[in-house]
């Protein structure tokens, strides 16, 4: 079964982790380690694409919130972008738009950084 | 009392990496009694989310052998989901449904599995026996309630 995987593009400015498959409490420590080794390495302007990502369960959620102060605190963010009307649902659902900002394309989230 | 028509069971080894079958069996379970999709993905979700407390809390790492049940019940008006463990016990009056504005200003991690419960099931219900075991169960009626309770003020009305 497809699991869960994260590619990173790096450009000069900011870095790209476009996420694909299953987030859940099992799969989201990778998604933790990809965002830890971003900010290990001062990166802290970081769009999270969604594009392939067919589910995303509280756990998932948890690893954004679990960064989002420090990469704030550092003068970057996260970014949230792509997402499908199933996997921006589950955001709406706790309130994710009112602390972050979500597009509906990676490149409009590159602009606003 | 509406009596159980069909009932399917999983049991697996509490450990993560069977988040995925959980929500596979779930999932089909709720297709096949006749739920549309965006419903089909509330009901895997809060399974996930009550499996994951499950698993996270009610066992410790030691005992990840040890088994998680899943139980579906499907009667004439509702769907019901029943997750047992013989973990440790929660007392669930004492978890406190997070003010979702305040708790992302304080940028708090975890605990919002259950908040998500409630906000996908229809019904959520805990069975806390220390010692014995621990059941949630997760009601998600056909029609949906609100609507249910309409029909039946207007059919009232005439």
């Amino acid at each position: 079964m497809e699991n869960f995987a994260v590619q990173r593009v790096d450009n000069v400015a900011y870095s790209i982790l476009k996420v694909g498959g299953f987030l859940d409490a099992h799969t989201a420590p990778q998604l933790e380690d990809a965002i830890q080794n971003l900010v290990d390495e001062n990166r802290c302007k970081i769009i999270v694409s969604f594009t392939d990502l067919k589910y995303i369960s509280s756990a998932g959620l948890g690893v954004f919130m679990g960064f989002i102060e420090q990469v704030r605190n550092m003068g970057g963010d996260i970014k949230l972008s792509n997402m499908t009307p199933k996997i921006f649902r589950v955001f709406d659902l706790l309130g994710f738009p009112t602390l972050y900002d979500i597009f509906d394309d990676e490149h409009e989230a590159i602009e606003k950084f | 009392m509406a009596s159980t028509k069909h009932e399917f069971r999983l049991r697996v080894p509490s450990r993560t990496d069977n988040l995925d079958l959980i929500r596979i069996f779930v999932g089909k379970v709720a297709e096949k009694v006749g739920f549309r999709s965006d419903e089909v993905d509330k009901i895997e979700l809060a399974c996930d989310e009550a499996c994951t407390n499950v698993v996270k809390h009610a066992y410790k790492r030691e005992e990840a052998a040890k088994s998680l049940d899943v139980a579906i019940k499907i009667d004439y008006q509702k769907l019901t989901i029943i997750v047992t463990d013989h973990g440790k016990s929660f007392d669930p009056g004492s978890v406190i449904m997070p003010k979702m504005k305040e708790y992302l200003a304080e940028l708090r991690v975890g605990g919002l599995g259950i908040y998500l419960m409630r906000k996908l099931m229809d019904e959520v219900n805990y069975d806390i026996q220390p010692g014995v075991k621990n059941q949630v169960k997760m009601v998600k009626y056909f029609i949906d309630k609100q609507n249910s309770n309409s029909i039946k003020k207007i059919k009232d009305a005439k």
